[in-house]
């Protein structure tokens, strides 16, 4: 291709005029910043980039100079073309921009239709009960659980309520066929457990006993035939009434709030003896408000009952009771539960109504 | 018991400044439960006042009110009459009527209000003219009270009034009256004399025992009683002490004295005659029940005795009683019924406004004979509450005694000198009791001498015996009192439960919560967490469930347990599986317009059997042998822990996202496997049929070595219908006993292969009754070990594989421990498993 070089003749090399290189130049700038699209841009690209190019003839043409034009119109050229290449760069990179923008535009999604993906729920009941249980456990005690159809040597006499104890009888106790002879009840508190886990093992014995009651009660606003309630029963050398008093008070702290204290009352209970209602301080008022309707403005509510196991108690289950002391007391979960979240109707509880386990979601 | 605080005034030395609340509390710190203070409610100025005019004024409303002017003396501050509008219409000009003025208050149910003058029916009303209700005297409402009516029998008192005296103190609205419940321990509590006494105990003031008066010594004088019990129950005599008193010449139409009276409305009973409001009036004193009998209607010796069978008797509130023989009766002569012993009387005997002598009787009874008796006659009286809860026996003869003197002092007559006292009040042993029990059980420090104070404060004697053991003989009427730890409540109680410090016991430390615990509580949490609501149901079931569900006439959850007395007739028995009342949950949602349900519940089921031998009940006397024991344990039916889940409508409804889902069998069965999966266990499906689930449509869901988790399904359509629950409703019962049984012991691991994965599809042909499973199955066996995962992706039916044929498309996806697979390897793999499958199912692999 090249020859000799005598024969050369600038005018003919006009492509290399640096007036057409600068006029190339503009050309190009020009249509890249009129492409609107990167369609555009590319076909524009194509036009003043590509090998026909003027740019590229003139590249090409640098060639045939005489080697003393050639670094002059290598360099004018390189510096045009390399313009020309970061104009079409930037453009690109605007239109790129710029559609990237337009699509997550045109992907936005209304995200306040929410599809009702099917929510579930725990029973508040089952709730209250686990939480309860944690707190005994994390107090290094254990749960123990037993038969709801129990005998009823276990739910009576074996807790020194005998034959002809009042509770015994049928207005409160639901008793299997035939009543006069089959031996079993419902249990009407979880108090057997109690005696089984005695019968079952050894002092040091820190349990908790959670479950199903069942007494012969119309179900109205406050009261329900079938019910749940915890016991805790503690037997161990030297354990006495200051050690249930705090227990009780550590309890309704955590499951009530701190500062929450309790108060004994002096009562009867035929399984323990000392005996003693339990009162819990207000936590709505704190004794502060007259007119308060969970404690009726006493201060106090009443929220169970507890004493030391009767040595009767503790002999019937095979526990030396001059050798050991225990202290015991029981409490319910739908009270716990009416009084610690406003429940203000038992039917609520008990109906199955899916609207009201679903407002407690899985954690109470 | 209703506690007058004017009486107690005079018992127990309580101070004046005293109100019904603080007496309240202080019972209340001592084991009686508060159940309010009645009266005082009202405050001044209340006053006597005389009407003076009396103009009715008819109303536009229909009514007609009067404009009245009333003497009230200088109470009103300038002695002018006081003008007041009232509505009431029973008094007239020139009588003698209560009126509150402005600033006095007035009870209501929730505290109190203040009376003020105001502009009513065109007048100013400065004060109201009082009826009962409104000072909280009773009840009638109607009329307002009118002086010369209300004290006609005091003309006295009548004759003395003037306008503008203080009228609080003359109704009595001063005297307020304590309510407390007694716990079943303190039956001495069922009497003015044992309330002052633990009065006295907490304020440390003197206690003045009303029962110490002279009494008349027992003779054979006086009227023959016989003590024939000839069943005791368990060894204790139905009667150990019957006192006869006789008082001859009474003028039983004579009025009761009008402080007796007043106190008997106080504690709530309604006055009535002589005998019987004196015999009323030391019992509420004293506690001991009394019975009075007209002397001329008896004709032999009283002989107490069980009944006989066939017997009957007319009780005072006028029913026919049919008498068990172990009731123990009062009769005269031994033929003649006069009463029921402790509980209530007869008619033919009672005393009469023509009764001039009178028998009275003091008797101790026993309170099982009593507490049984008043149980099945369905007949609680005033004096079977107290001998139910034991009675001072030591206390009869001097109830006797003074019933008697009040009967001769307000009825004249004389009282005979013949005493019968049958029996003797028994000793009671002593109770060896160490000192220091009371704070080695507490934790709270009482000293020896604190102890024996507060011991012989409640009435034991304590003698000394050596070193720090004491001889303590508890009183008569606390037959509660038998060992050490209730010595040790009566000295908490009076020193205070509330000086008991607050010490938290270390526990040795336990093991958490147990496997099976854990494993409940997840799945609990996992079917919540797969959008499930979890409900609780009552476990009670009719008999016509069971046929309703669909079951065989055999099918063993037939075998129920039966309540004797069920909550409602129609549900007698124990659930034996818990989709038994879910179902009814699921039924009562819908009812309230809920349309797309899933629920679950956990719970107990009681599997019933039909050979249940009766469980023995052996006492409380000491732990049972082993073998009774054993029998007791064995004896309570098995109760497992299911799990049932129900579920209708859509599991996904139609919206923006796309058509509606309905929850179909499947998902019934989903949530089981994916229960299964959250244990770590892999469950295994099989078609299966049972009631109550549709016969095409019902899986048995298994443990890998066959053992039956449970079912899951549609229901039978019959079922949805029988129960009207919706169409196409979807469950499952599974038992978690089973599931906890099956995990538990630690999962060893695998070692991950990190070589590449490979996959091949492969789609077979089979009978269409073929189930899915048992490909999947065969495929898995014949693909071997180095078979990751197998993946239904594709079920067809149709043209292309012939009627009766269904189409199954699998992914296989293999992966070697120690290699990257070939591509011939996986060949050969997928082959061997399309052997296989056409081994066990006739399978043919689609082309
Ligand atoms: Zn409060």
């Amino acid at each position: 291709m090249s020859g000799p070089n005598t024969s050369y003749d600038p005018v003919e090399v006009a492509a290399l005029d640096p007036q057409a290189v600068d006029d190339a130049v503009s050309a190009a700038l020009a249509a890249a910043s009129s492409a609107g699209t990167l369609d555009e841009l590319r076909a524009a690209r194509s036009a003043h980039q590509g090998d026909r190019s003027a740019l590229a003839l003139a590249n090409r043409e640098i060639g045939a100079l005489p080697p003393s034009a050639k670094a002059e119109a290598g360099k004018r050229v390189g510096q045009a073309r390399g313009r020309v290449a970061a104009a079409f760069a930037a453009r690109h990179a605007e239109l790129e921009a710029e559609r990237d923008e337009r699509i997550l535009t045109e992907e936005a999604v209304d995200l306040t239709v929410v599809p009702p993906r099917r929510v579930g729920a725990r029973h508040p009941i089952s709730l209250v009960t686990e939480r309860v249980e944690d707190i005994f456990v994390g107090l290094g005690w254990e749960i123990a659980e037993g038969p709801e159809l129990e005998s009823e040597w276990l739910n009576f006499d074996a807790l020194n309520l005998g034959p002809d104890h009042p509770a015994r009888q049928m207005q409160d106790t639901f008793f299997v066929e035939p009543a006069d002879s089959s031996g079993l009840v419902l249990r009407t508190h979880t108090s057997p457990v109690q005696v089984r886990t005695m019968l079952d093992r050894e002092p040091p014995i820190y349990v908790l006993c959670p479950g199903k009651v069942f007494r012969t009660d119309e179900l109205d606003a406050t009261h329900t035939p079938v019910f749940h309630q915890f016991e805790g029963l503690v037997v161990d050398e030297g354990i006495t009434m200051a050690h249930l008093k705090g227990i009780l008070d550590v309890f309704v702290a955590r499951l009530f709030g701190a500062g929450t204290a309790t108060r004994l009352r002096p009562s009867y209970f035929p399984f323990t003896e000392p005996s003693a209602e339990i009162d819990c301080q207000c936590w709505i008022c704190s004794g502060t408000d007259a007119s308060c309707r969970t404690c009726r403005g006493t201060g106090w509510i009443e929220v169970g009952g507890s004493g030391m196991v009767n040595r009767r108690v503790l002999t019937a289950s095979g526990i030396d009771p001059d050798r050991y002391t225990g202290f015991a007391f029981g409490l319910g979960i739908e009270r716990s539960l009416m009084l610690r979240h406003g429940v203000a109707d038992m039917h609520d509880i008990v109906e199955g109504d899916v609207r009201f386990s679903t407002q407690f979601g899985m954690e109470i | 018991m209703r506690v007058p605080v004017e009486w107690l005034r005079e018992l127990a030395h309580v101070e004046s400044h005293v109100r019904g609340k603080d007496v309240s509390e202080t019972l209340v710190r001592l084991g009686l439960e508060d159940e309010g203070v009645h009266g005082g409610g009202v405050g001044g100025p209340l006053v006597v006042g005389r009407v003076l005019t009396l103009d009715p004024e008819p109303q536009k409303n229909g009514r007609t009110i009067n404009w009245c002017t009333v003497d009230v003396g200088q109470a009103n501050g300038t002695g002018e009459p006081q003008g007041i509008v009232c509505g009431a219409h029973n008094f007239g000009v020139g009588d003698l009527v209560v009126v509150v003025l402005p600033g006095g208050t007035l009870p209501t149910p929730d505290g109190s209000f203040q009376v003020t003058a105001r502009r009513t029916y065109g007048h100013v009303s400065a004060g109201m003219i009082c009826s009962e209700r409104e000072l909280g005297l009773g009840d009638d409402h109607a009329g307002i009270i009118v002086l010369e009516r209300r004290l006609a029998d005091e003309p006295g008192v009548l004759a003395a009034l003037v306008p503008g005296e203080d009228a609080i103190a003359l109704l009595g609205l001063d005297r307020e009256v304590v309510e407390v419940t007694v716990t079943p321990d303190r039956g001495y509590c069922f009497s003015m004399r044992g309330i002052a006494r633990e009065y006295a105990l907490a304020t440390g003031a003197p206690f003045d025992d009303p029962a110490d008066i002279p009494v008349a010594a027992p003779n054979d004088g006086g009227y023959a009683v016989r003590l024939a019990d000839e069943a005791p129950i368990r060894g204790r005599a139905g009667c150990d002490r019957f006192v006869a008193r006789v008082v001859r010449g009474v003028d039983a139409s004579s009025p009761s004295p009008s402080w007796m009276r007043r106190r008997l409305t106080d504690v709530g009973m309604r006055p009535i005659s002589l005998a019987v409001d004196v015999t009323n009036y030391v019992m509420m004193l004293l506690g001991q029940p009394l019975h009075a009998y007209d002397l001329d209607t008896l004709s032999g010796e009283i002989v107490v005795r069980r009944a006989r069978a066939g017997e009957r008797l007319t009780t005072l509130d006028d029913v026919e009683r049919h008498l068990d023989r172990e009731d123990l009766l009062i009769t005269d002569g031994g033929d003649v019924v006069l009463g029921l012993a402790g509980v209530m009387g007869g008619a033919s005997s009672e005393v009469s406004p023509t009764t001039s002598n009178v028998l009275v009787e003091a008797a101790h009874f026993d309170p099982v004979t009593v507490a049984r008796t008043s149980r099945r006659h369905r007949l609680v009286s005033e004096a079977s509450k107290r001998f139910e809860r034991g009675v001072d026996p030591a206390v009869a003869d001097r109830a006797a005694q003074l019933a008697c003197d009040l009967l001769v002092r307000y009825g004249g007559g004389t009282v005979d000198e013949g005493v019968t006292v049958v029996g003797e009040v028994g000793t009671r042993d002593a109770i060896a009791f160490d000192v220091g029990l009371p704070t080695a059980y507490v934790g709270l420090e009482y000293p020896r001498a604190e102890v024996v104070a507060t011991l012989r404060a409640v009435g034991c004697e304590v003698v000394d015996r050596d070193g720090e053991v004491v001889d303590v003989r508890p009183p008569t009427w606390r037959p509660d009192l038998v060992d050490g730890p209730d010595l040790v409540e009566e000295v908490a109680r009076v020193r205070g439960y509330g000086e008991i410090p607050s010490v938290l016991p270390r526990a040795v430390g336990g093991r958490g919560l147990t496997h099976g615990q854990r494993v409940r509580r997840l799945v609990a949490q996992t079917l919540a967490q797969h959008g499930l609501v979890e409900v609780l149901s009552y476990p009670f079931v009719g008999d016509e469930l069971f046929d309703r569900l669909g079951y065989a006439v055999d099918d063993p959850r037939r075998h129920t347990v039966r309540l004797a007395n069920p909550l409602q007739d129609e549900a007698p028995l124990m659930r034996t599986s818990v989709l038994d009342t879910l179902l009814d949950i699921l039924r009562r949602n819908v009812a309230r317009g809920a349309r797309d349900l899933a629920l679950y519940e956990i719970g107990l089921v009681t599997v019933g059997r039909p050979d249940q031998p009766p469980v023995p009940i052996p006492g409380v006397e000491g732990r049972p042998a082993d073998d009774v024991l054993a029998s007791i344990l064995d004896g309570v039916p098995v109760q497992p822990r299911h799990l049932a889940l129900a579920a209708a409508g859509d599991a996904v409804p139609t919206g923006p996202w796309g058509d509606a889902r309905r929850v179909e069998a499947s998902d019934a069965v989903a949530w089981a496997v994916e229960l299964g999966r959250a244990l770590g266990l892999e469950l295994l499906v099989r078609n299966h049929s049972r009631a109550p689930f549709h016969p095409g449509r019902c899986a048995v869901i298994t443990l890998a070595d066959g053992r039956v988790v449970g079912h899951a399904g549609e229901l039978h359509p019959k079922v949805v219908g029988a129960l009207g629950l919706p169409a196409r409703t979807v469950a499952a019962e599974l038992d978690v006993d089973v599931l906890v049984e099956a995990t538990g012991t630690p999962v060893q691991a695998r070692p991950l292969s990190t070589y590449p994965v490979a996959h091949t599809d492969l789609a077979v042909v089979v009978d269409d009754g073929v189930p899915a499973a048992d490909v999947a199955a065969a495929l898995g066996g014949g693909a071997g070990p180095q078979l990751e995962s197998l993946t239904l992706f594709d079920l067809y039916r149709g043209d292309q594989v012939g009627e009766g044929r269904k189409s199954l498309a699998y992914r296989l996806t293999f992966r070697a421990e120690d290699r990257t697979l070939t591509t011939d390897e996986v060949s050969a793999l997928r082959d061997s498993a399309m052997r296989a499958a056409a081994e066990a199912v006739g399978a043919v692999q689609r082309a």
